[in-house]
């Protein structure tokens, strides 16, 4: 029986002790109890600091007085601060799109391959998200640097003039964007490949049998299979790359004239480095508000649709 | 069967134990015979391993003399983690007693700071007095709240290449700031336009001048030097915002414009570390930087570094600033070792003391008094080529002043300007935007207005 109220099975029905021992027979009790470790680090290291977060971007400058949303207000009137919203939202938006186009073509294509080759490839797909960002950022600087760019080199070997990639702002823009879902492509690809092969093979038996096209069985059976995992990767990348902080920081460190900044990177600047921690708080948490209530709505959507396929 | 003491009475005897301990205020007593204990945390020297060592024996020595048991941080400024650990301590109130404070942040934690009036008495009583670029970062409301720290502290004049500037811009910069205690004819002209005019040299002959202009700290340093050096306040002493109306502000902007004409394109993407490279693999003729890129040069590319020479910076029509970025020791007023704290920066700060450290950074670091330079051999001695770094410190022959961005803002604002970079930024919009000047003025106005926020 799977009532967690109930007293523990085979015991004696004479009351042994007081409330305390009744209490601790209880498996909610037990369970309780072997969350609290868990619970603790969540509280400590989630909880905790998300409220010091908000109360600090609730402080004036010198952190003496409560000044409510004055802060998020001032963020709002302020030119840079309205860019680095439209910069996140093109990083992080942008960056998305590419890595789950990318991630569900190189899905399909290692699904297609043969399942002794498929696992070769695999791997050496996934080596970008399993090197450090930091590291594999530095080896992209190296790449993009200013005076010594190996890209430059190579196309240079071509005719084509030196590109100053992270000097000037549009290319400043693309290059902190294709780092990012180099990095991040490859968890939008195995995700899907994951979702890929979940798809019963019947489903395209008996669309064939039907007369589908190719494109027509990735539309009405692929996707539709696959719309759920697509939601939350879609969601949980979107979280991570609003929040990403290291690739724009090396790269770019937010320049040129503040034109790659993006949320984590100015709340750095502004609260650790020009020692406005209530600003810098108040930046940091300017997104959240709008990524909770999407993430309510696609997590409503992928319940919604299980419940569905479950009926 | 009889116990000699049995689990309840541990128990009792503890919970006993426990809440004497805690409702008696216990002294803080040190054991017999010892001076107490000391935390420091401090700057984890670019220099590696040699400069952290001296400092570390000089400190290990006095405590071992003192009896004081000193425990003792490097902790690195790569990807700032020194401003992250100084935050957290403010925070926590706990941590070290004593910590390295870079540039800004003897303001930005003024009030946890304890006041060093009386350390900076004697020290200035004995050595005379401090650059006005440490007294303005570190003297707030007339008391010290900081002892400028000699380990770190950096000019950041030029460093350029003797035969490329001899050769294409027809400057002997060893003939003009000569290694001994006066200046060559030249130095006289060697202000901004002269500058430029070796500058477009340089730049037709394939060595640009490596000058950063982001957001980093060398693109910041050089590029105010240059506005003070023609007396462009972005916001005067008071807070006043001076830029549209500013003719001087106008003047060095105009200035830049055409200083950019020769310089690559790519510098608005350069960090600290790119002009170096540019001067270490021979592919530029001068950059503003501290001894570090020769100090590599010397182990890389020994026939660069052997042509490199350190002098000031050059002079505008207002002043001929040099720009300076130091360090200071900062004392926690939460520090329950106030005293060994003090006797110990005191200390560090003799002219015994400062020549070690000055040594072992083979000349980087420089102390906040200038009356040492003469009586510190490290400049004098360093090669090659000889006298390469004589003219690193601003001696008083040169007729400079060390100065920090954005002086004589006040600190709480100028900060956030520093940081922010706007002077570059409003370069770059200029040169890379042909922004017209009225409106970068315009936008360097408002973002300044935000940053007066209290």
């Amino acid at each position: 029986m799977a009532d967690g109220n109930l007293v523990m099975q085979g015991g004696s029905a004479r009351p042994q002790g007081g409330t305390l021992a009744r209490l601790a027979r209880k498996r909610s009790t037990l369970a309780f109890l072997m969350t609290v470790p868990l619970l603790a680090v969540i509280g400590g290291l989630v909880a905790y600091p998300f409220f010091y977060a908000l109360y600090l971007s609730m402080l004036n400058k010198r952190m003496t007085r409560f000044i409510g949303l004055e802060n998020y207000t001032f963020l709002l009137s302020r030119e840079t601060f309205q860019s680095v919203i439209w910069q996140s939202v093109l990083f992080a938006v942008g960056a998305v799109i590419a890595k789950a186009l990318i991630g569900f073509i190189l899905a399909h294509v290692l699904h297609e391959l043969p399942s002794k080759g498929q696992r070769k490839w695999r791997g050496m797909l996934l080596v970008p998200w399993v090197i450090p960002p930091a590291v594999s950022t530095l080896a992209w600087w190296w790449l993009f640097d200013p005076s010594y760019s190996a890209i430059n080199w190579a196309v240079a070997t071509i005719g084509i003039p030196p590109v100053a990639w992270l000097g000037e702002p549009s290319w400043a823009r693309f290059s902190v964007i294709l780092v990012n879902v180099w990095y991040g492509a490859p968890f939008f690809m195995i995700m899907y490949l994951a979702a890929l092969k979940s798809v019963p093979d019947q489903l395209y038996e008996a669309a064939a049998i039907d007369g589908a096209t190719g494109w027509q069985k990735l539309r009405h059976v692929t996707v539709p299979m696959m719309r759920n995992i697509i939601s939350i990767t879609v969601l949980f990348s979107l979280i991570v790359t609003f929040a990403n902080f290291d690739i724009v920081r090396i790269l770019t460190n937010g320049g040129p004239q503040d034109k790659t900044h993006i949320f984590g990177t100015y709340a750095f600047q502004v609260g650790i480095q020009s020692g406005d921690l209530p600003l810098g708080a108040s930046v940091s948490l300017f997104m959240f508000p709008i990524l909770a209530i999407f993430a309510v709505f696609v997590l409503r959507g992928v319940t919604r649709r299980s419940k569905e396929m479950a009926g | 069967m009889s116990h000699g003491i049995s689990r309840r009475d541990v128990l009792r005897a503890g919970a006993a134990a426990t809440i004497v301990g805690s409702s008696l205020a216990a002294p803080h007593v040190h054991a017999q015979g010892t001076g107490g204990r000391l935390a420091l945390g401090l700057w984890d020297h670019w220099v590696g391993a040699v400069a952290n060592d001296a400092l570390r024996a000089i400190i290990m020595d006095w405590g071992q003399k003192n009896r004081v048991e000193i425990t003792l941080d490097f902790i690195t400024s790569v990807g700032n983690k020194n401003l992250i650990t100084i935050a957290a301590e403010a925070q926590a109130r706990s941590g070290h007693d004593v910590l390295s404070f870079p540039t800004w942040m003897i303001h930005d934690q003024q009030r946890l700071l304890e006041p060093m009036d009386d350390v900076m008495g004697r020290l200035t009583a004995k050595y005379g007095a401090v650059n006005d670029a440490s007294a303005y970062l570190a003297k707030i409301e007339g008391r010290w709240l900081a002892v400028p720290q000699t380990t770190g502290s950096q000019f950041k004049g030029s460093a350029a290449r003797v035969d490329l500037m001899k050769q294409h811009a027809g400057i002997d910069v060893q003939a003009m700031y000569p290694a001994e205690n006066r200046l060559g004819d030249a130095a006289a002209s060697w202000n901004w336009e002269t500058f430029l005019t070796a500058a477009d040299k340089c730049n037709k002959a394939g060595f640009p001048f490596a000058l950063p202009a982001g957001t980093f700290t060398d693109a910041t340093d050089w590029i105010g030097a240059m506005f003070a050096g023609y007396g462009a306040n972005l916001v005067d002493a008071n807070g006043n915002i001076t830029i549209r109306n500013n003719d001087k502000v106008r003047q060095v902007m105009d200035y830049a414009k055409r200083l950019f004409q020769h310089i690559p394109n790519e510098m608005f993407a350069a960090d600290d570390a790119t002009n170096n490279r540019a001067l270490i693999s021979g592919r530029s003729a001068l950059i503003f930087n501290p001894p570090s890129a020769w100090a590599v040069a010397k182990r890389d590319a020994p026939d660069v570094a052997s042509q490199v020479w350190h002098f000031p910076s050059p002079m505008g029509p207002a002043s001929h600033t040099v720009p300076h970025l130091p360090y200071f020791f900062g004392l926690w007023s939460f520090s329950r070792a106030k005293s060994q704290a003090k006797a110990l920066l005191e200390h560090l700060s003799q002219i015994e003391q400062v020549q070690k450290m000055v040594d072992a950074s083979v000349g980087y670091d420089i102390p906040a008094f200038a009356s040492m330079f003469d009586d510190i051999a490290t400049w004098r001695n360093v090669s090659p080529p000889a006298g390469v770094v004589y003219n690193y410190p601003v001696r008083a022959h040169h007729k400079a002043v060390p100065g920090i961005a954005y002086a004589p803002a006040p600190a709480e604002i100028a900060v956030q300007m520093y940081n922010q970079g706007i002077q570059a930024k409003m370069i770059a919009r200029m040169v890379q935007n042909n922004e017209p000047l009225d409106r970068v003025l315009a936008w360097a106005e408002r973002e300044v207005e935000g940053f007066k926020r209290g």
